[in-house]
């Protein structure tokens, strides 16, 4: 049980979001898209350019830059 | 009859738009929100002589303020004040898009819940029961698969009810926890008693916009009463400041995570059954994992935009053929049955060669949106955004540039008066204006014909590469001037990128007929008024002055000295009528007229205005290679860019002699002195990267605020348009081309 940041996670590793740091909009941009604490993630690749990154949560895909990434801190197993 | 209202609202890819479809059929009207550029539809539907009428809602995640269609949505629900709000929501993604819901109920409008996309849920092993649904959110649920037209019916029996018996809805509040429900109370009573904005909105909800820090709202407030929203302000800065140093979150953020949690408590109460794992790899993440794989994705990118091409190109060439002689067809017609004379030469050079030079394109452009169409509706659109977001960003742009660019004419054949449009869900300012500035160059619908006509007439055998090569030459230039632009005149941060990739659908045969129409037939609007008139503005510029009279004698003296040198061979051109065929000194006799009719029409058109114009620039211009003709052609672009053709049309067709010739203006610039290969390379690339259109112009002037980046749009690309232009053609003409 360990906490990380969602840059960290390796693909197809699974979590469960904990705190979401950003704030203005770019923090209401990512709980809209349902990535608050509590929500279960799972990460299913990125891109060619190794940036953004594509993760599962609540049953769809969503995408978003490793910039973005870095204000999530999830709890990996 | 009674006509009752309903907004049609929901998340993007929820089903939305083919739901309106299904109910308003082709019963719609676009028009925009007022003020704002956000796109508004609207249908009518109608049942056992009840009219609905269905307003559709931009697709939205939430009800912040953070996007213009946010505002447009809200604004449109509190001046509008629709029966209902018929949330549209995805049955397979079913917590997410309660949020929005959620927060229509927050607002106080009734809501009608349309559960879509129930066999993909099904298919997914997810069961829901909706009628527990109902009852635990408080509002009618119904179920529909809007695909196939289902439950629709129970749907607009539901919206009539409540247009015949109103319904009692409860606004919902929810608890945010103590600090902030406490809060929230205080500021509802102190909103109410003062009545601020209370006129328009519930009090509750403006004391939860003014705790989630919502722009709009607060600037409402503080220009209603300053000192209240003060007080509000600091109430809002008391909670903020205890929820900071006792959780670190901002109370935004808590909010939405009780938003999330109550509906998660109310989807545990036996509403969601999952019968498989969620994690599961469905077939929409089987085709991604070779779609966007690492070293496959981009390349199947790049066949996919290849392929478009080719379909566009092979499959519409027939119709233009059809459309091209059909207008030189009306123009022989005019020409044959019509005198001599200013109206003719209005009705053939202005008229028919200006609306044929456009509406020759249509079966293009139709074929090119049909595909476009295709790949919007398929979800292919947003790994596009995906894959290409690391290379947008090394150039000051966003992955959803992606979007503008391609709606602008990224895969040709686009607009940039939508595409400049399309920027407003770029919420940076600064990605935003680079973005707007850097669209125009794309190859728009009206850059094609262009491109279509020098490609035909210097490139045939190698049509579909050449418009592949000039699509990835405006690429680079637009990426690479936006660069330019992001680090010197607008420099700046990046902005965030949270996009929904959409499981892969098979798009409906009808919705992408509505829409490929709706594009096309905005074209034709267009091609049919503005172009129309400024085709006759230009017919006009090249007519008038007409030659003094003592120029045209000399001519007319000229012909008779042909025609006395050989008066048996005049005489039996006149006996033959046209119908047999001439003997070779006949022919000889003709061409030498021809001749002089086309230097005396060729003298008439530079004694006009514009001649006049063309050749004062031709100076200049001569060093990218263009006569005063081309000139002409592309300073009638300024006002839109297919009048190119048009203008090219009118400058040869006047310098053309034979009634009889229909033949297209690709052969008659392939024909052309001082035409080559060079000379049309060069002007493809003038004409993709100088001003844009004026109603380009117009847009970039109101999106981007200031007619200051308008005026910078049309000097500067101009300036780097002649640049490229004189490089290409010199470079060229030292190498021998």
């Amino acid at each position: 049980m360990t906490l990380i940041m969602m840059r960290q996670m390796q693909d197809n590793q699974a979590g469960i979001i904990r705190t979401v740091k950003a704030s203005g909009e770019m923090g209401r941009r990512i709980r809209d898209m349902g990535l608050v604490p509590g929500a279960e993630i799972k990460i299913r690749g990125r891109a060619p350019l190794y940036d953004p990154v594509a993760l599962r949560v609540m049953g769809f895909t969503l995408t978003l830059r490793n910039d973005e990434a870095d204000f999530i801190e999830v709890e990996v197993q | 009859m009674s006509e009752a209202t309903f907004a049609l609202a929901g998340n993007p890819n929820s089903g939305k738009t083919t739901l309106f479809n299904a109910l308003t059929g082709a019963r719609q009207h676009v028009g925009n929100y007022p003020g704002v550029t956000v796109e508004k539809k609207e249908g009518v539907y109608v049942h056992d002589g009840r009219q609905l009428k269905l307003v559709d809602l931009p697709g939205t995640y939430s009800l912040t303020a953070y996007s213009l269609e946010e505002v447009a949505a809200r604004e449109f629900l509190v001046n509008e004040k629709p029966a209902a709000v018929i949330d549209i929501v995805d049955a397979a993604n079913l917590e997410r898009n309660l949020y929005l819901t959620l927060q229509f109920m927050e607002m106080g409008v009734p809501v009608i819940v349309a559960l879509n996309m129930m066999d993909v849920a099904a298919q997914r092993g997810i069961t829901i029961d909706t009628m527990k649904l109902g009852q635990l959110l408080g509002v009618p649920v119904v179920a529909t698969v809007a695909r196939r037209g289902e439950g629709k019916t129970e749907l607009l029996q539901v919206a009539e009810r409540i247009v015949g018996d109103g319904v009692r809805h409860h606004p919902l509040d929810i608890s945010y926890g103590e600090d902030i429900d406490l809060a929230l109370m205080e500021m509802e009573q102190a909103i109410r008693g003062a009545g601020l904005l209370t006129d328009r909105y519930r009090a509750r909800w403006v004391a939860l916009k003014y705790m989630e820090t919502d722009e709009q709202i607060l600037a409402l407030g503080r220009k209603a009463n300053p000192e209240l929203s003060a007080q509000l302000e600091a109430t809002v800065q008391k909670v903020a400041d205890h929820l900071r140093a006792t959780l670190d979150l901002y109370p935004e953020a808590v909010i939405a995570d009780h938003r999330y949690g109550y509906i998660r408590s109310i989807l545990q109460q036996g509403v969601m059954g999952v019968r498989h794992d969620r994690d599961r790899l469905y077939l929409s993440d089987r085709i991604d994992k070779v779609l966007t794989n690492r070293f496959a994705g981009p390349l199947i990118m790049l066949a996919v935009i290849w392929g478009l091409y080719q379909f566009t190109f092979t499959y519409s060439e027939v119709p233009v053929a059809w459309l091209g002689s059909f207008f030189g067809w009306l123009g022989g017609l005019a020409e044959a049955f019509i005198p001599e004379g200013l109206f003719r030469s209005l009705l053939v050079s202005g008229v028919i060669d200006g609306i044929g030079g456009v509406l020759g394109f249509v079966p293009l452009i139709m074929f090119m949106f049909l595909g476009i169409s295709f790949l919007e509706d398929s979800g292919y659109m947003a790994r596009m955004a995906y894959m290409l977001d690391r290379v947008f960003r090394v150039f000051g742009l966003h992955g959803s540039s992606v979007m503008a660019f391609i709606v602008s004419g990224g895969i040709a054949g686009g607009c940039a008066v939508p595409g400049i449009m399309a920027t407003r869900t770029l919420k940076s300012p600064r990605e935003r204006l680079a973005t707007i500035l850097t669209v125009p160059f794309m190859n728009c619908g009206a850059k094609l014909p262009v491109f279509a006509l020098l490609v035909a007439a210097f490139f045939a055998s190698h049509e579909a590469m050449v418009m592949f090569g000039i699509t990835l030459v405006s690429w680079a230039g637009a990426l690479l001037v936006a660069k330019l632009l992001r680090s010197t005149v607008i420099p700046g941060e990046a902005t965030p990128f949270v996009m929904e990739l959409p499981p892969y659908r098979l798009p409906t045969f009808k919705g992408l007929l509505i829409h490929t129409w709706e594009r096309t037939w905005h074209y034709i609007r267009k091609a049919g008024t503005v172009i129309l008139g400024i085709s006759i503005v230009l017919w006009a510029l090249m007519s008038f002055p007409g030659l003094p009279e003592s120029v045209r004698q000399q001519f007319e003296n000229q012909r008779q000295a042909v025609l006395a040198a050989a008066p048996a061979t005049a005489k039996a051109i006149e006996n033959a009528g046209g119908e047999t065929a001439l003997e070779a000194s006949a022919l000889d006799l003709q061409g030498k007229l021809a001749l002089i009719d086309a230097r005396e029409a060729e003298m008439g058109l530079r004694y006009s205005v514009a001649g006049r114009i063309g050749t004062a620039l031709e100076s200049l211009s001569r060093f990218a290679g263009f006569d005063w003709r081309t000139n002409i052609a592309l300073v009638g672009g300024f006002a839109a860019k297919e009048v190119v053709v048009s203008t090219l049309g009118t400058a040869y067709s006047l310098g053309d002699v034979d009634p009889e010739e229909t033949g297209s203006l690709a052969n008659k610039l392939a024909a052309a002195p001082g035409w080559r290969p060079l000379t049309a390379l060069s002007l493809i690339v003038f004409t993709m990267f100088y001003a844009p259109c004026f109603v380009s112009v117009v847009c970039i002037a109101r999106e981007a605020g200031s007619w200051k980046w308008a005026a910078f749009s049309v000097v500067f690309n101009t300036a780097l348009a002649f640049t490229l232009a004189v490089v290409v053609y010199q470079l060229g003409s030292l190498l021998g081309f």
